[in-house]
Protein backbone atom coordinates (compact mmCIF):
# COMPACT_ATOMS: atom_id res chain seq x y z
CA UNK A 1 0.00 0.00 0.00
CA UNK A 2 0.94 3.64 -0.40
CA UNK A 3 -0.44 6.73 1.18
CA UNK A 4 -1.53 9.48 -0.72
CA UNK A 5 -2.43 12.84 0.35
CA UNK A 6 -6.41 14.32 -1.01
CA UNK A 7 -6.49 18.33 -1.27
CA UNK A 8 -9.64 20.40 -1.27
CA UNK A 9 -10.65 23.56 -2.32
CA UNK A 10 -13.41 25.85 -1.96
CA UNK A 11 -16.73 23.58 -3.33
CA UNK A 12 -14.67 20.56 -3.21
CA UNK A 13 -13.49 21.41 0.45
CA UNK A 14 -16.81 22.04 1.60
CA UNK A 15 -18.23 19.14 0.16
CA UNK A 16 -15.76 16.64 1.80
CA UNK A 17 -16.09 18.94 4.51
CA UNK A 18 -11.93 18.81 5.31
CA UNK A 19 -8.82 20.99 4.07
CA UNK A 20 -7.24 17.55 2.99
CA UNK A 21 -6.99 13.99 4.18
CA UNK A 22 -5.05 10.79 3.31
CA UNK A 23 -5.46 7.68 1.95
CA UNK A 24 -4.21 4.38 1.22
CA UNK A 25 -4.35 2.87 -2.19
CA UNK A 26 -2.72 -0.16 -3.77
CA UNK A 27 0.97 0.26 -5.25
CA UNK A 28 -0.87 0.27 -8.95
CA UNK A 29 -3.07 2.82 -8.46
CA UNK A 30 -3.91 5.57 -10.15
CA UNK A 31 -5.73 8.80 -10.03
CA UNK A 32 -8.71 7.66 -10.68
CA UNK A 33 -8.28 5.18 -7.69
CA UNK A 34 -7.86 8.05 -4.96
CA UNK A 35 -10.69 9.87 -6.74
CA UNK A 36 -13.04 7.25 -6.25
CA UNK A 37 -11.72 6.60 -2.32
CA UNK A 38 -12.79 10.30 -2.09
CA UNK A 39 -15.83 10.09 -3.37
CA UNK A 40 -16.98 7.23 -1.54
CA UNK A 41 -15.86 8.83 1.77
CA UNK A 42 -18.01 11.67 0.76
CA UNK A 43 -20.76 11.70 -1.56
CA UNK A 44 -21.49 15.39 -2.24
CA UNK A 45 -18.25 15.98 -3.98
CA UNK A 46 -20.10 14.08 -6.68
CA UNK A 47 -22.04 16.46 -7.50
CA UNK A 48 -18.75 17.99 -8.33
CA UNK A 49 -17.17 14.84 -10.18
CA UNK A 50 -17.96 17.03 -13.61
CA UNK A 51 -16.93 20.06 -13.11
CA UNK A 52 -13.60 19.29 -10.82
CA UNK A 53 -9.98 19.26 -12.51
CA UNK A 54 -7.36 17.17 -11.04
CA UNK A 55 -4.14 18.47 -10.04
CA UNK A 56 -1.18 15.73 -9.13
CA UNK A 57 1.95 17.50 -7.09
CA UNK A 58 0.64 20.20 -8.29
CA UNK A 59 0.38 19.70 -11.80
CA UNK A 60 -2.95 19.49 -13.77
CA UNK A 61 -2.51 15.62 -14.88
CA UNK A 62 -5.03 12.79 -16.18
CA UNK A 63 -7.29 10.35 -14.07
CA UNK A 64 -5.08 7.65 -15.41
CA UNK A 65 -2.06 9.03 -14.27
CA UNK A 66 0.20 6.26 -11.52
CA UNK A 67 0.01 7.28 -8.27
CA UNK A 68 3.49 7.22 -5.94
CA UNK A 69 3.92 7.57 -2.24
CA UNK A 70 3.40 10.79 -0.44
CA UNK A 71 1.93 11.96 -3.65
CA UNK A 72 -0.62 14.99 -3.64
CA UNK A 73 -3.96 14.96 -5.59
CA UNK A 74 -5.90 17.73 -5.37
CA UNK A 75 -9.31 18.20 -6.77
CA UNK A 76 -10.30 21.76 -8.19
CA UNK A 77 -13.61 23.31 -8.95
CA UNK A 78 -13.65 26.05 -11.96
CA UNK A 79 -11.43 28.58 -10.99
CA UNK A 80 -11.59 32.44 -10.88
CA UNK A 81 -8.67 34.26 -9.74
CA UNK A 82 -8.42 38.19 -10.42
CA UNK B 1 13.39 50.73 -12.98
CA UNK B 2 15.09 49.26 -16.06
CA UNK B 3 16.78 52.16 -17.86
CA UNK B 4 16.31 50.18 -21.71
CA UNK B 5 12.71 50.30 -20.72
CA UNK B 6 10.33 52.61 -22.68
CA UNK B 7 7.33 51.97 -20.58
CA UNK B 8 6.01 50.06 -17.81
CA UNK B 9 2.46 49.16 -17.31
CA UNK B 10 0.74 48.09 -14.53
CA UNK B 11 -2.78 46.47 -13.87
CA UNK B 12 -4.52 46.69 -10.16
CA UNK B 13 -7.31 44.82 -9.69
CA UNK B 14 -9.20 45.77 -7.27
CA UNK B 15 -13.05 44.63 -5.50
CA UNK B 16 -16.11 46.02 -7.01
CA UNK B 17 -18.67 47.01 -5.06
CA UNK B 18 -21.59 44.94 -6.79
CA UNK B 19 -21.81 42.19 -8.93
CA UNK B 20 -25.12 41.82 -11.60
CA UNK B 21 -26.65 43.96 -9.59
CA UNK B 22 -26.43 42.95 -6.10
CA UNK B 23 -24.12 44.73 -3.33
CA UNK B 24 -21.43 42.90 -2.74
CA UNK B 25 -19.38 43.70 1.32
CA UNK B 26 -16.29 41.90 0.35
CA UNK B 27 -14.27 38.78 -1.44
CA UNK B 28 -12.93 35.91 0.18
CA UNK B 29 -10.03 34.52 -1.99
CA UNK B 30 -8.79 30.77 -1.32
CA UNK B 31 -5.78 29.44 -2.99
CA UNK B 32 -3.84 26.45 -3.71
CA UNK B 33 -0.35 28.17 -2.92
CA UNK B 34 1.90 25.82 -3.62
CA UNK B 35 0.79 25.29 -7.10
CA UNK B 36 -0.24 28.96 -7.68
CA UNK B 37 3.67 29.99 -7.28
CA UNK B 38 4.67 27.26 -9.84
CA UNK B 39 2.11 29.01 -12.13
CA UNK B 40 3.37 32.20 -11.40
CA UNK B 41 7.06 31.43 -12.33
CA UNK B 42 5.89 29.12 -15.08
CA UNK B 43 3.82 32.33 -16.58
CA UNK B 44 6.77 34.64 -16.21
CA UNK B 45 8.52 32.47 -17.75
CA UNK B 46 6.39 32.03 -20.69
CA UNK B 47 5.58 35.70 -20.63
CA UNK B 48 9.77 36.40 -21.32
CA UNK B 49 9.88 33.93 -24.11
CA UNK B 50 6.70 35.85 -26.01
CA UNK B 51 7.61 39.09 -25.30
CA UNK B 52 10.69 41.19 -25.17
CA UNK B 53 9.73 42.11 -21.66
CA UNK B 54 12.00 43.53 -19.45
CA UNK B 55 10.84 43.04 -16.02
CA UNK B 56 7.47 41.23 -15.13
CA UNK B 57 5.95 41.39 -11.56
CA UNK B 58 2.52 39.26 -10.62
CA UNK B 59 0.72 39.28 -7.09
CA UNK B 60 -2.28 37.83 -5.78
CA UNK B 61 -4.06 38.37 -2.54
CA UNK B 62 -5.51 35.76 -0.58
CA UNK B 63 -8.14 35.73 2.50
CA UNK B 64 -10.83 38.27 3.11
CA UNK B 65 -10.78 41.61 1.13
CA UNK B 66 -13.21 44.54 1.33
CA UNK B 67 -14.19 46.67 -1.73
CA UNK B 68 -11.85 48.49 -2.83
CA UNK B 69 -9.23 46.96 -1.70
CA UNK B 70 -6.62 45.53 -4.52
CA UNK B 71 -6.55 41.49 -5.04
CA UNK B 72 -4.17 41.07 -8.08
CA UNK B 73 -1.07 43.50 -9.11
CA UNK B 74 0.52 42.85 -12.58
CA UNK B 75 3.63 45.12 -14.06
CA UNK B 76 5.08 44.70 -16.83
CA UNK B 77 7.96 46.73 -18.28
CA UNK B 78 8.87 46.36 -22.02
CA UNK B 79 11.01 48.15 -24.28
CA UNK B 80 8.16 49.63 -26.13
CA UNK B 81 4.41 50.01 -24.86
CA UNK B 82 3.13 47.75 -27.33
CA UNK B 83 4.82 44.54 -25.97
CA UNK B 84 4.18 45.85 -22.62
CA UNK B 85 0.28 46.48 -22.76
CA UNK B 86 0.25 42.78 -24.65
CA UNK B 87 2.13 40.90 -22.13
CA UNK B 88 -0.25 42.72 -18.89
CA UNK B 89 -3.21 41.65 -20.85
CA UNK B 90 -1.70 37.74 -21.26
CA UNK B 91 -0.77 37.66 -18.23
CA UNK B 92 -4.38 39.13 -16.31
CA UNK B 93 -6.13 36.82 -18.34
CA UNK B 94 -3.93 33.75 -17.68
CA UNK B 95 -4.19 34.75 -13.99
CA UNK B 96 -8.23 34.33 -14.25
CA UNK B 97 -8.25 31.61 -15.95
CA UNK B 98 -5.61 29.22 -15.46
CA UNK B 99 -4.50 29.88 -11.92
CA UNK B 100 -5.93 27.66 -8.87
CA UNK B 101 -7.81 30.85 -7.31
CA UNK B 102 -11.51 31.01 -5.79
CA UNK B 103 -13.47 33.55 -5.41
CA UNK B 104 -16.62 34.02 -2.48
CA UNK B 105 -18.73 37.05 -2.46
CA UNK B 106 -20.26 38.08 0.80
CA UNK B 107 -23.05 39.94 0.17
CA UNK B 108 -25.64 41.69 3.22
CA UNK B 109 -27.04 39.55 6.37
CA UNK B 110 -24.05 37.66 6.15
CA UNK B 111 -24.97 35.53 2.77
CA UNK B 112 -22.09 34.30 0.84
CA UNK B 113 -21.93 32.69 -2.87
CA UNK B 114 -19.00 31.03 -4.69
CA UNK B 115 -17.97 33.12 -7.77
CA UNK B 116 -18.56 31.26 -10.47
CA UNK B 117 -15.71 29.75 -12.04
CA UNK B 118 -14.23 27.94 -15.14
CA UNK B 119 -12.44 24.90 -15.47
CA UNK B 120 -8.60 25.36 -14.64
CA UNK B 121 -6.51 25.64 -17.98
CA UNK B 122 -3.38 23.54 -17.82
CA UNK B 123 0.35 24.93 -19.09
CA UNK B 124 1.58 23.87 -22.55
CA UNK B 125 3.14 20.69 -21.34
CA UNK B 126 4.77 20.33 -24.46
CA UNK B 127 6.92 23.02 -23.95
CA UNK B 128 9.54 21.22 -20.96
CA UNK B 129 11.26 24.40 -20.32
CA UNK B 130 8.14 26.13 -18.81
CA UNK B 131 6.50 23.20 -17.64
CA UNK B 132 9.45 21.96 -15.74
CA UNK B 133 9.40 22.70 -11.96
CA UNK B 134 11.61 25.34 -10.20
CA UNK B 135 11.08 27.15 -6.95
CA UNK B 136 9.97 30.36 -6.83
CA UNK B 137 9.77 33.68 -4.75
CA UNK B 138 6.58 33.45 -2.79
CA UNK B 139 4.13 35.91 -4.46
CA UNK B 140 0.90 34.99 -3.05
CA UNK B 141 0.05 37.21 -0.21
CA UNK B 142 -1.14 35.74 2.76
CA UNK B 143 -4.32 37.60 4.99
CA UNK B 144 -2.58 38.75 7.38
CA UNK B 145 -0.52 41.11 5.38
CA UNK B 146 -2.17 44.02 4.35
CA UNK B 147 -0.13 46.07 2.94
CA UNK B 148 0.77 45.78 -1.07
CA UNK B 149 4.48 47.59 -0.79
CA UNK B 150 6.19 44.61 0.82
CA UNK B 151 4.57 41.89 -2.14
Amino acid sequence: MIRVKMIYFAQSREAAGTKGEEFSVDEKSNVRTAMSKAFEAHPKLRQLEKAIKVALNEEITQEDAPLHDGDRVALLPPVVGG
Amino acid sequence: MDEDAGGLVLFVGTIRNQTKGREVKGLEYEVYCRMAERQIAKLEKEIRKRWPVKSIRLVHREGKLKVGEVSVVVAVSAVHREEAFEAARYAIDRIKESFPIWKREKFRRGRHAWVEGTPIQSYPASDPEISESHTSPREIVPRHKRSLVEA
